[in-house]
């Protein structure tokens, strides 16, 4: 099974702030079955009390919860803003892509990371994900 | 063997994705180091010889016994070489 599909990628949609971006990325998840709505809550609920360590480079963030917080899949979604947010993070704000992610345990953890690591911090393919018009495009970068 | 810790706040993926790139950052300098990837609560009780972290999260932990270094890019190999060499 693929880490991304194309039921989980949404292209320029509009969000009005990083709470609502994140549940935005997270029902994805949720409407391809790879969570239950507890989950983003927990995504949620992290964000606002540990902070905006999400952004973990200049317009990405990655946010995530535990396994035991409603993980049906291991499984990823990305969402593309059509306005960057501000998350609060001193150095990587605005936000343009966010990419949820949930993993069943810590090797489907590790090895999912691996595959956002691999795409997302290569800057040609990282270029294709902010321009492209066509999700499949996307959901190609992460095959490989 | 130096021993380094990768915080972020959960210990789940963020840490987990600075953990393995600082491995690949280590390889390249030819160094040995045990690696671990923690959350920042877990990380405020360890003892360690470094800690890389977000700038955030280094507010946090200011006060530790270990050296602090702050990453802001996680996926960027050159600044966490920079971060760390000299210090490794």
């Amino acid at each position: 099974m693929d880490l991304l599909q194309l039921e989980t990628v949404e292209l320029d949609r509009v969000a009005k702030d990083a709470i609502d971006a994140i549940r935005l990325a997270g029902d994805l998840l949720v409407q391809a079955n790879k969570v239950t709505s507890e989950y983003v809550d927990a995504m949620v609920k992290n964000y606002i009390e540990i902070g905006p360590y999400i952004v973990i480079a200049p317009n990405i963030a990655i946010p995530h919860a535990r396994p035991e917080n409603g993980v049906q899949e291991t499984g990823i979604s990305l969402l593309r803003l059509s306005d960057p947010i501000e998350f609060g993070h001193e150095s990587n704000d605005p936000v343009k892509l966010i990419c949820a992610i949930a993993g069943t345990d810590q090797s489907s953890h590790l090895e999912m990371l691996k595959g956002i690591s691999q795409v997302l911090g290569n800057k040609a393919k990282l270029e294709t994900i902010l321009k492209t018009n066509e999700k499949k495009d996307i959901v190609e970068l992460f095959r490989s | 063997m130096k021993k380094i810790l990768a915080v972020c706040g959960l210990g789940q993926g963020t840490s987990l994705i600075l953990r393995m790139n600082i491995e690949q950052v280590l390889n390249d300098l030819g160094v040995n180091a045990d690696v671990e990837h923690v959350d920042v609560s877990s990380a405020s009780g360890m003892s360690s010889d470094l800690i890389v972290t977000s700038a955030e999260l280094a507010k946090t932990l200011e006060g530790h016994q270990s050296d602090i270094v702050i990453v802001n890019n996680y996926f960027d190999l050159e600044e966490i070489k920079q971060a760390l060499q000299n210090r490794v």
